[in-house]
């Protein structure tokens, strides 16, 4: 992947995404450590360019590349030139004669980075581009099922919530398919479009918690993101809870061994009881912490590359 | 007395005009602006020639859906640069539709488009009217002062009559003008949001889908109307397979329901857009693999009225954007005659003969023109077209004055020589 940046899931091959995984599983010790800092990234500087409000991605995105030693420079959406109008590939031009090494990128709209992508030499890395994808997430939440089971192959992985506006489930789509999983979705079905189906024979749709949790190894609960959904699907919380939200009754007819995942933020009484959030198979911290590690993976692998360090670029005269 | 050095003789060619049930070899002799006759080895000694060798010669083109942008949009194309560019691609006759700024709602501004277009555009540019008072929908347009001013038909295209009982209204009333009714066919609130076609390459990209559905219930609502009012409806840019049968069956029950298809839903489907390029953006959307199929099927088997252009030019500056702030259309007068060719003539699913009715014979009915035809005394619009020259299309080399097209760079068997408005060769393909 050196040089191309990291778009989505979908463009890797499953070999360089267990490349990914393979250099995390390095940098996972390394969390618990203290006053650890490398130097395989000294002297890069990495651009963090969030369009969207975000806590844990950016955040993780800057501990990752300041643990690798990179200089970052972070930058909202608000106040810089986007509010006067600039365009978006202007502003990314602009940015990029600035001669950072990666352009860490969160955009609202879908594609906004593959669209960037074509005019950019920068490599770009997609930090979720609107309801399309979220690579990162999905390289961690593998690590992180990977902490509890031998392989990807032959899971069964519950995905349960808003599917049709989620980028984390599109990108683990991708990525629990490539590597022999079976996905199963749930959902109120407005929000769980058939054509997901389409994304590989081992997905299947369900509109009954009670049967995509049955027999999951891993139980996979999306944020609801009622600000992304049309008015006229707006339940309240209560009826979504009482429906599709994950409570003890549901892990105690699951498998014992099943992990409970989310991406975060979670919501606490509208997609999973204040008790499941913390209960001892749920991993969401795990996840957040393995999310350190999967993005120096990913930037060590884009910018050292992998054998080490290539000599440095010849500056542009 | 006419100066016979002034006429004009198309010779060589092989004329088809399905409007008199003509394919033959012949010569066509313009006077006058006007078709003075057709047939073989002509004597004219002191006219002007067109050699034609090859070449088929057809009553000059008709676009049932063109936007030109002027006014208002003249960054993106005037009656000028449209109407050089329409008759780059064999078209002899457009219709322009009326979402400019202002929108065409009135006699002054069919005036200043008519008078424009006699100025300075090479083709013949034929003004549709609003239905409604600034397109919004609210109030009927004063439709009878437009028909007196030349429009030839009435559309609130892009911007579709929601209010049923408005366009039932509408459709009443320009029935009594004998104006033909076009409707962009979009239920606005099941398309809201929607960025391209619902289907799965949309659920792949993250990207809001516009249904099917969101233009049949249109479709049938219209044949409804139509049905109850008696008016001519004509369904612009037709793309899924639903919308297509209901046509079918409304022309079975006899109903003057009218349809048109574009090059780009006839030649691309969903799964063809990649990389978020908003070239391929465009309302209706392209639709699925089945959609486009029914299409061709369509064309074919005589349900298909017309092939339209839906010629809707945007600046670089609006389409290099994130593909859900861009603007939907793309620009298509030059490769529409290619890929007909190329498609559908050169893909085996219709004649030549077909090709004309679709192109030049059928929108001219649709509206009513008095064109779309070679009779002796009709004026002489003609489209001059070789079925097999080899051409790439290259949109930099484009007469509009901008560039969004999916097809820069597609290599396509057929396209035009020359196209002749009133007599005059307005435009001939560099040799």
């Amino acid at each position: 992947m050196r040089g191309k940046g990291l778009l989505g899931i979908e463009l890797l091959t499953a070999e360089e995404i267990q490349r990914i995984l393979d250099r995390a599983r390095f940098y996972q010790p390394l969390q618990t450590r203290t006053g650890r800092k490398l130097d395989t990234l000294r002297g890069r500087t990495i651009i963090h360019l969030f369009y969207e409000s975000s806590t844990r991605t950016r955040t993780s995105f800057e501990i990752a590349a300041k643990r690798l030693g990179a200089d970052t420079v972070s930058i909202s959406a608000h106040g810089s030139s986007v509010d006067k109008g600039e365009s978006l590939l202007d502003t990314l031009n602009t940015l990029a004669a600035m001669r950072p090494d990666a352009i860490v990128m969160r955009h609202a709209a879908s594609g906004a980075p593959h669209f960037l992508a074509r005019y950019l030499e920068t490599p770009i890395l997609n930090a979720g581009d609107g309801t399309h994808e979220h690579p990162t997430q999905a390289l961690l939440d593998a690590l992180t099922i990977l902490d509890h089971r031998p392989a990807l192959a032959g899971l069964r992985v519950a995905i349960i919530g808003d599917i049709a506006h989620s980028r984390v489930a599109r990108s683990n789509l991708h990525l629990l398919t490539k590597f022999g999983a079976t996905v199963v979705l749930c959902g109120p079905p407005p929000l769980l479009p058939r054509e997901f189906e389409c994304f590989s024979p081992n997905v299947t749709r369900t509109f009954r918690m009670e049967e995509a949790i049955a027999d999951a190894d891993v139980i996979m609960m999306l944020r609801v993101q009622f600000e992304r959904q049309s008015p006229h699907l707006a339940s309240s919380a209560n009826e979504y809870f009482r429906f599709y939200g994950l409570r003890l009754e549901h892990l105690q007819a699951a498998r014992p061994d099943a992990i409970v995942m989310h991406p975060g933020p979670i919501n606490r009484g509208r997609e999973l009881s204040s008790e499941v959030a913390d209960f001892p198979r749920s991993v969401i911290l795990n996840q957040v912490e393995n999310g350190i590690a999967v993005r120096m993976a990913v930037l060590d692998l884009l910018l050292a590359g992998d054998p080490p360090p290539a000599p440095e670029r010849t500056p542009a005269s | 007395m006419p100066d016979p050095r002034h006429d004009l003789l198309i010779q060589n060619g092989r004329v088809i005009d399905p409007s008199q049930g003509l394919d033959q070899p012949a010569d066509v002799l313009v006077r006058d602006g006007r078709i003075a006759a057709v047939g073989p080895n002509l004597p004219a000694p002191d006219s002007q020639r067109l050699d034609a060798s090859g070449c088929i010669i057809a009553p000059g083109f008709v676009d049932l859906h063109a936007h030109l942008r002027e006014p208002g949009r003249e960054h993106a194309e005037t009656i000028e640069s449209g109407g050089r560019a329409a008759a780059a691609g064999g078209f002899t006759s457009v219709l322009a539709m009326p979402n400019t700024n202002p929108v065409n709602d009135s006699a002054a501004l069919t005036h200043f488009i008519i008078q424009t277009a006699q100025q300075q555009s090479p083709v013949n540019v034929f003004p549709v009217g609003a239905i409604s008072e600034g397109s919004r929908g609210e109030r009927l347009a004063s439709i009878g002062e437009m028909r007196a001013a030349g429009i030839v038909a009435v559309s609130d295209d892009g911007r579709p009559v929601m209010n049923s009982n408005l366009m039932r209204h509408a459709m009443s009333y320009a029935s009594g003008f004998g104006l033909t009714v076009i409707d962009h066919c979009e239920d606005l609130d099941l398309s809201a949001g929607g960025q391209m076609h619902a289907g799965f390459p949309a659920v792949r990209f993250g990207l809001a889908g516009i249904s099917s559905t969101s233009e049949e219930v249109m479709v049938a609502r219209d044949i409804l109307l139509a049905a109850e009012t008696g008016a001519r409806f004509h369904v612009a840019h037709l793309s899924t397979a639903r919308s297509l049968e209901m046509v079918r069956h409304a022309k079975q029950r006899g109903l003057p329901v009218t349809c048109e298809v574009t090059p780009h839903h006839f030649t691309l489907m969903d799964e063809d857009i990649k990389d978020y390029d908003t070239n391929y953006k465009m309302k209706p959307p392209l639709r699925s693999r089945e959609d486009r199929q029914a299409m061709l099927q369509g064309l074919a088997d005589g349900t298909v009225d017309a092939i339209a252009t839906d010629h809707a030019p945007h600046p670089g500056s609006e389409k290099m954007q994130e593909f859900e702030l861009a603007p939907s259309g793309i620009i298509g007068f030059e490769t529409a005659l290619g890929l007909a060719l190329d498609r559908l003539v050169h893909g085996g699913l219709i004649s030549l003969t077909r090709l004309v009715e679709l192109f030049s014979v059928n929108p001219a009915r649709v509206v009513g023109l008095d064109r779309g035809t070679l009779k002796v005394g009709a004026v002489a619009d003609i489209t001059v077209f070789d079925p097999e020259r080899r051409w790439t299309y290259d949109v930099n080399q484009s007469y509009s004055r901008s560039r969004n097209t999916p097809f820069h760079g597609y290599s396509l068997r057929g396209g035009p020589v020359a196209t002749i408005v009133a007599g005059e060769i307005v435009w001939q393909a560099a040799k």
